[in-house]
Formats: C-alpha cells, sequence, structure tokens
C-alpha cells in the first residue's frame, strides 16, 4: 500500500508525460487456421521438481506423441521461463502447429503467459489448452507416482481432445470514460480526489453533509504535535480552486448502472437529481465514533469520551480536575463488537501527555486490557510512563466498576500486579470508545454490489495483494471506510487508491475477457 | 436366457468425472494442490466457466461412456 502511494506521487509528477516513452507492442499477423487439419503441440513442464518427482514427465510426452492430432511434443525445467516461451513460439512456426497444449500449473496463473506466446508466433491466442499436471495431479498425489502419472496422461488427452475443438476467439474493445466518481469528502477522499485531478482527470467528489473534512474536523492535535486543521483547511483550499475537480455538498448516492470504465450515476443533490458518467469508483465514506451507555456515560457531568476530552483540552483546559482516569477498549473486543478500533491506545497516550504538559502535577491512570501504541508510536507510550502516567491492566471479565460520588466518581479496579484492589478518587472520566462504520454503509455497500467484512466495513480484494481494490474491477477504497486507521494511514492508502484508478483510467481501450462457455 | 451375475471386483476403484466451475470449484481443487492435500487419484476434472452452463446430457455421457460417477462443482 505504501509503494503504491509512493508510486501514486511520482506518477503525479510524470502525468504530463504519460505514455510519451512506452512503445507498442506489435503483433504478427494472424495466421488463417480455418482449411487446416488440427496441428497440435504439447508442451510438458517438470516445475523444476514439483512436477517431475512424482509424474514421470518423459512418459507422458512420449504418450502425447501417440494421440491422434499431435504433431509435436517436448519436454521443459520450466515451461515459463523466457526461453521456453521462445521454444513454444519457434515450435509453432516451424512445425507449423495451429493448436498448444502446455501441461503444467494451474491455467489460473500462468495462461495469459503461454496465450501470449501464441499471439506472438501468429495464432489465435484462444486455441490453447493448458492440463493442470501439477495442482491436480503431481502435488496432491505425491506418495502415488504411477497414478500421478496416468492421471497427467489422461489430463493430458482431455486437454488435447478440447483444444481440437477449439475456435479462434475475438475479444471486443469498449471506450473508457475517463472521469472519478469519489465519495467521501474526508481527508481520504479529498487526498485521492486531488491526485486524480493533480493527473489529469476530471473527478466527482461527493459529501453527504454540508461540510468537507469529515471525522479529522473533530481531532485536535496529533501525537507528533501537528495540527490537522490546517491540513484540512489545505485540502479543502485545493479542492475549491482545482478545476478538474466537480464538488457535491450535501449530496448522496441514489442510483448506479453501467458497469467498469462506463457508470451512469445518479446523486441525489440540493436541487434535485443529478446524473454523472465516470469510468472508476473511489469509495472513501469514512466511520463514525462509536457511542456508549456504560460506565455512567450520559448520566454524569464528570464522564466524557476521549474525543470530548480532546475538544476540552485544546480549548478551555480541563480546569482544576486533578485526578483523570482513563477506560480503553469500551464497548470494543467483546463479543458485540470484536474489532480492536486500532487509534484508542493512541489517543489516551496522546491525551495523556497533554493533561501531563497543561497540569504536570495531574494524576493520570489509564485503564487497558492491551497497550498497541503501534509503529513508532511506542516511544509516547515509553514518554507516558516516564512522566508518570499509570498504566493499569484490567480484563474483559473483571471490568472496572464506576460509582458517582457527588459531582466527583470512584473507579474500582484491580491490579494484576499489585494483586490488590485499587479505589481511585476520579475528578475526570475519560472513556475509549473507538470506532464503528459509517451510518449507510451497508446501503452503499448493496449499491456497488462490494462486500463488508464481518465488521461490516467495506472489504479490500485482497489484504496484501490488492489492499485497496474491490474485488470487482474500477472500485476502489480508502480511509476508515476500511478499518479504524491513523489520518497518516489514511493519506496513503487514498493515494494508493488514487495510483489504482489510474491503472484503470489511463488505458486506451478496456478489451473483453474472450472467455466462451464451450 | 439368464443374465450372467456380474462379480464386483474386490478392489474397485471407481473412475469420477468432475465437471467444476472455474471461479470456485476449480480454485479450490487448485488450493488443495498448494496445501497440498492428498486425495485419491481416482477423478478427472474438466474446467467449465460456470457450472449453471453444464447440459444434463453431459452428466449422462461419462457414465455411459464407462464412468462411475459424476460430480457437478459450482
Amino acid at each position: 500500500m505504501d509503494a503504491s502511494a509512493a508510486a501514486a506521487n511520482a506518477s503525479n509528477f510524470l502525468s504530463a508525460v504519460r505514455g510519451s516513452m512506452s512503445k507498442i507492442k506489435e503483433y504478427p499477423e494472424e495466421r488463417d487456421i480455418s482449411q487446416e487439419d488440427p496441428r497440435v503441440g504439447v508442451f510438458v513442464c517438470n516445475c523444476g521438481i514439483n512436477i517431475g518427482s512424482v509424474v514421470r514427465v518423459p512418459e507422458v510426452a512420449e504418450y502425447a506423441k501417440t494421440i491422434p492430432g499431435v504433431v509435436y511434443t517436448e519436454e521443459f525445467l520450466f515451461s515459463c521461463s523466457q526461453d521456453s516461451i521462445e521454444k513454444i513460439k519457434a515450435s509453432i512456426n516451424e512445425h507449423k502447429l495451429n493448436r498448444v497444449v502446455v501441461a503444467s500449473c494451474t491455467p489460473r496463473t500462468h495462461a495469459p503467459l503461454f496465450m501470449s506466446s501464441l499471439k506472438e508466433a501468429g495464432i489465435n491466442q484462444y486455441l490453447f489448452e493448458q492440463a493442470n499436471i501439477r495442482e491436480h495431479s503431481s502435488w496432491v498425489h505425491r506418495d502415488n507416482p504411477d497414478a500421478a502419472t496416468e492421471k497427467a496422461k489422461d489430463l493430458v488427452k482431455m486437454a488435447v481432445a478440447k483444444v481440437k475443438l477449439l475456435k479462434p476467439v475475438y475479444t471486443s474493445f469498449m471506450d473508457i470514460n475517463r472521469q472519478a466518481l469519489v465519495i467521501g469528502g474526508g481527508i481520504a477522499g479529498m487526498t485521492n480526489a486531488l491526485n486524480l485531478a493533480g493527473q489529469g482527470f476530471k473527478v466527482y467528489l461527493v459529501e453527504r453533509t454540508g461540510k468537507l473534512g469529515g471525522q479529522a474536523l473533530d481531532v485536535k492535535y496529533t501525537m507528533k504535535g501537528n495540527n490537522p486543521s490546517e491540513l484540512v483547511d489545505k485540502l479543502i483550499a485545493d479542492v475549491n480552486s482545482n478545476p478538474n475537480i466537480e464538488l457535491y455538498l450535501e449530496s448522496t448516492i441514489k442510483d448506479v448502472a453501467g458497469y467498469l470504465g462506463n457508470y451512469k450515476t445518479t446523486l441525489a443533490v440540493p436541487s434535485g437529481d443529478k446524473k454523472i458518467e465516470h469510468g472508476v469508483v473511489i469509495v472513501a465514506t469514512g466511520a463514525e465514533p462509536a457511542e456508549t451507555k456504560e460506565f455512567l456515560y450520559g448520566r454524569h457531568g464528570a464522564v466524557l469520551t476521549q474525543r470530548e476530552l480532546e475538544q476540552k483540552l485544546a480549548g478551555p483546559g480541563v480546569g482544576n480536575a486533578n485526578n483523570i482516569v482513563m477506560i480503553q477498549c469500551v464497548g470494543s473486543r467483546n463479543e458485540e463488537r470484536p474489532y480492536c478500533s486500532r487509534i484508542c491506545c493512541y489517543n489516551a497516550v496522546k491525551n495523556a501527555l497533554k493533561i501531563k504538559e497543561q497540569n504536570p502535577g495531574a494524576n493520570v491512570f489509564i485503564l487497558y486490557r492491551d497497550i498497541r501504541t503501534y509503529g513508532f508510536y511506542e516511544t509516547y507510550y515509553a514518554e507516558a510512563r516516564k512522566q508518570g502516567v499509570v498504566f493499569v491492566r484490567y480484563t474483559l471479565e473483571d471490568q472496572p466498576v464506576v460509582e458517582a460520588k457527588g459531582d466527583k466518581l470512584k473507579v474500582t479496579v484491580k491490579d494484576p500486579i499489585l494483586n490488590k484492589t485499587l479505589e481511585l478518587d476520579t475528578d475526570l472520566l475519560v472513556l475509549s470508545t473507538g470506532i464503528i462504520p459509517a451510518q449507510g454503509t451497508d446501503a452503499l455497500s448493496q449499491t456497488f454490489k462490494v462486500s463488508l467484512n464481518a465488521d461490516g466495513y467495506f472489504l479490500e480484494a485482497h489484504m496484501k495483494l490488492r489492499p485497496v481494490d474491490f474485488a470487482a474491477d474500477g472500485l476502489y477504497l480508502c480511509g476508515l471506510a476500511h478499518s479504524p486507521k491513523l489520518i497518516e494511514e489514511s493519506i496513503a492508502q487514498a493515494n494508493a487508491a488514487a495510483v489504482r484508478a489510474v491503472t484503470m483510467l489511463s488505458k486506451d481501450k478496456l478489451e473483453s475477457l474472450g472467455n466462451v462457455a464451450w | 436366457m439368464s443374465v450372467p451375475e456380474q462379480k464386483i471386483q474386490t478392489e474397485f476403484e471407481p473412475k469420477i468425472i468432475a465437471i467444476v466451475c472455474n471461479w470456485c470449484t476449480y480454485t479450490g481443487a487448485d488450493l488443495a494442490g498448494t496445501a497440498r492435500i492428498q486425495y485419491p487419484p481416482n477423478v478427472r476434472i474438466i474446467r467449465v466457466m460456470c457450472s449453471g452452463a453444464v447440459d444434463p446430457l453431459y452428466m449422462i455421457k461419462p457414465i455411459l461412456d464407462g464412468g462411475d460417477a459424476v460430480l457437478v462443482g459450482g
């Protein structure tokens, strides 16, 4: 994801010269094979020892020669290596092959590579069939070489039978609408929109509320001392002044039609309906602070959320509150809401340090289950301990008990290190309540037919391989809509999603798949 | 005329023809390979783009041609 974000920024610099140094790959004219009898070439792969150590590859290659229609066979150590691909191409020309079978691994990963060698040798790339003798034979019948070899022979025979019946397939091409729809005007959505706009693409930015900025509007300072509102103000100014961005405030998605490259979306804008056309969609709809009724919240004036504390610390301060207790994981990491909101440990340490900065004599207790100020923020956790912030661990089964004592509180918690029960006289109780998916996430997931994870956030196609893509092409995600995260992570993810969208928007044309039913 | 009774071979090994969807079951079979899960070698897999496209005739033909069982996965 960070690599994609870096690529996004590099791509932004280079956008003016995009494509100017690329060469278009030229393919030879396709040979007309309609009058030819099938001439099949079979190439059997050892895959190093992956296949050859179980399946007797020479025997399979020898067998392939006896199948009617097969005019050439060859055995490779690695079929996918550059020199093997060259040999396949040379064999197609030398032996006038008009069908190719490669017996190797799964076509799901390697068929495109082998098919391109057909194209480069001047025959239609769909005159190809792959026999999967690795995933479906050598790897699953390791202790039975005889049966694995017989199965491999059958798979080759089946592939030859099928390839002889294949006819050329011609794909169609479609134009792409080079405009993007970005949903959500928080830091992620604005960062994403600005990157896309900077690369020369028109962006429709849609924000549900009347104001840009999202959750970051309520973040007053970061651990490192930055002021997020400066960033938000700059992003808003950039968005407003960017001619490539068309902004719709107080607007939502009403209806979506079309498909990758050619979406037709109806927005509900204040003046009625507005139809827009675009090629890709970026979902940056954010999340919300969770609410709680636990620990007297809402019933006692001395109980705040971490976010409310932050507003006070950034403004009037906490007055003469001298004993401050924070409870972590409120309503989180339990049966109803099993996930960790990722930012609460960070925020507790951040605000504890701020209290200590404003009033070094204050006593701050953080009651936690596990502390994770991940990454380099561990140093701030160490700093908090150094400054005398007291961390007391509690368990899900044995939670702190909060009682009202006039306008103050008493918090009782068992300290597992002292093995004693502590009674804390508390002036201010601060609850870390975590993050929940934004309202409307469910409906939006159905509008675009994209998945949510078990916690109700938008789900990426693959955590590691495609971290900002949805499973369907042309749809991308970033920011809190994906999962709880810090601002810096949202920014990186927003840029990453932008460059992923650019890979689609910068294509000349979209090619349809050549899959046919049989 | 009586039909001679056929004894089932004591070590009967069925021939199974599996017609599977490219997008799910075939991927599952690939995953079995990647995970090195060992299973009997009696099955021959035919990959199709959708199990919904499998005409019932194609399920009967393997049996008529000497197969013992047909599995459709999708």
